[in-house]
């Protein structure tokens, strides 16, 4: 008997994979090039399973910030800002943050994960309710989890479903609390947010909205999904990342709600834990600024998506609902998703497996993401691979096949 | 609603005989995960499917303490109860 006994089953499929010699959960880039390419067992691979929306991580105004703040206050803040200190960086890209959603109040935590559990645990107490969309972010259900809130899970997308549970729980005590997401990173599918909005309001309920995969991509100003829905007073919180469009790590809420800055001594997430590096908050806060200044990147990237996502339509593969930057082909089993990646991989092409219970209703999914980076030739690129590979594994009609573009 | 402890137990087995892609053996000793295999998603879709046919909803850390059919019968049943 052994500690790591009960995982026999998981170690199985792993070892399964690392013994075939192609493990989409152990991929090791020798070098990065670009935004957009790396080698990968010595060959140059074009980089498809990425979240780098904006393509932002070599930019060069973005690495000088990252430098200076590095060399002025040390590589590491050694402990959190409660108990160690703030530094200014902290504080000023919270200002930033809260400036360009237009709200009060602002928190950076050290990971979009940490923001929330820190948000949801502490958000809900042990009276109140949460209700979550079922295909919520793990990083949600975790939340939930750490905290003492009932938790209610309803359809996904479902406003129907919602209002149904908020029906049900309408004599309870306790407030109220639905959590969704602006685009789902499984799918690339966006929430019906004004329909959602309409049952918040209806209940007396709260809304948190997690734009980790919609900030910098939707929006009149990028600030994502509850900006393009026209409901952002209705999104009591923002919760966000830096570790995709803004090209960093870390994570944040904001709030126009009063009383907001009592989270910063209760939510245990942002309190136990070490605040993020000057050199990334820096970055940081030259990436947002970056976002904000060059609309043309947000521009690029839903043309990009709109390529990758008609290219992929058209050779017949099973895609999410809607063009998204995060695009995902249904396979039709785990084993052909492995084998799909593998092929494509060999080609030259990095994409990522999302297998159950990651994914919604058991579905294998081939997934890619596209960055403002991809030029229209590296996306086409793409695309006849897909073809190629598809027509090999018999997935899609052979007569759909582009012919395949050579990359610049 | 006279004999509700024996609808919710053909109501558990009959969506779940239908969601189940072969037909399986089961009875209040089936055990969720080990004996049907399901992942902690299906099982929650799973509840999801009984939690619209009965007009309930079965909090997550009640769907978590729950191990067999039986156990879940017993969690349904005095959850519309206190409905
Ligand atoms: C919806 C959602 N929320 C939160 C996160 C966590 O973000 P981070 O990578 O910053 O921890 C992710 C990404 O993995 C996500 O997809």
């Amino acid at each position: 008997m052994s500690l790591f006994d009960k995982f026999a089953p998981l170690a199985a499929q792993y070892s399964q994979l690392e013994h075939a010699g192609a493990n989409p959960f152990n991929v090791s880039f020798d070098n990065v090039i670009s935004p957009t390419e790396a080698m990968i067992k010595g060959r140059k691979t074009l980089l498809l399973g990425t979240n780098n929306y904006l393509g932002l991580t070599y930019d060069p105004a973005v690495i000088a910030k990252a430098v200076e703040a590095t060399e002025l206050y040390g590589t590491g803040t050694t402990g959190s800002r409660i108990a160690n200190g703030n530094y200014t960086g902290h504080q000023r890209l919270e200002r930033a943050l809260a400036d360009f959603y237009g709200r009060k109040h602002a928190m950076v935590f050290s990971t979009g994960y940490q923001a929330n559990l820190g948000i949801i645990s502490t958000l809900a107490g042990k009276n109140d309710h949460l209700l979550l969309d079922a295909d919520s972010h793990a990083s949600i259900y975790d939340g939930s989890r750490l905290g003492y809130a009932q938790v209610t899970r309803f359809r996904h997308n479902s406003p129907d479903d919602l209002a149904n549970r908020l029906r049900r729980l309408a004599g309870e005590p306790g407030d109220k609390i639905i959590v969704v997401e602006g685009i789902y990173s499984m799918l690339g599918d966006t929430a019906p947010l004004r329909e959602f909005a309409a049952v918040k309001r209806e209940y007396g309920a709260y809304m948190i909205v997690d734009e980790a995969h919609s900030m910098g991509v939707l929006g009149e100003t990028g600030r994502g999904l509850a900006e393009a829905a026209g409901v952002e007073a209705d999104a009591d919180f923002i919760v966000g990342t830096f570790s995709k469009s803004l090209a960093g790590v870390g994570g944040f809420c904001v709030s126009d709600m009063d009383g907001f800055d009592i989270m910063r001594v209760a939510s245990r997430p942002y309190m136990f834990t070490a605040s993020l590096p000057p050199g990334v908050i820096a970055a940081t806060e030259e990436a947002l600024h970056q976002m904000r200044i060059r609309p043309a990147l947000r521009r690029q990237l839903t043309e990009n998506a709109h390529q990758l996502y008609a290219g992929l339509a058209g050779l017949g593969f099973e895609l999410g609902p809607e063009p998204s930057p995060v695009v995902s082909a249904v396979m039709p089993s785990p084993e052909a998703a492995f084998a799909f990646w593998a092929k494509l991989l060999e080609a030259g092409l990095y994409t990522n497996v999302s297998l159950p219970p990651a994914t919604p209703k058991g579905m294998a999914l081939l997934r890619s993401s596209v960055s403002a980076a991809h030029t229209p030739a590296q996306i086409s690129h793409a695309i006849a691979l897909f073809a190629q590979v598809g027509q090999e594994l018999g997935l899609i009609q052979a007569a759909s096949r582009p012919e395949l573009a050579s990359v610049k | 609603m006279a004999n509700l402890t024996g609808d919710i137990r053909d109501i558990i087995f009959d969506t779940l005989r239908s969601s189940l892609p072969n037909a399986v053996e089961i009875s209040e000793q089936t055990h969720i995960v080990d004996d049907l295999g399901l992942d902690s998603v299906a099982v929650m879709d799973f509840v999801m499917e009984i939690e619209d046919r009965l007009d309930i909803s079965v909090p997550l850390d009640k769907i978590a303490e729950v191990e067999t059919l039986g156990d879940l019968i017993a969690t349904v049943r005095s959850l519309k109860d206190s409905a």
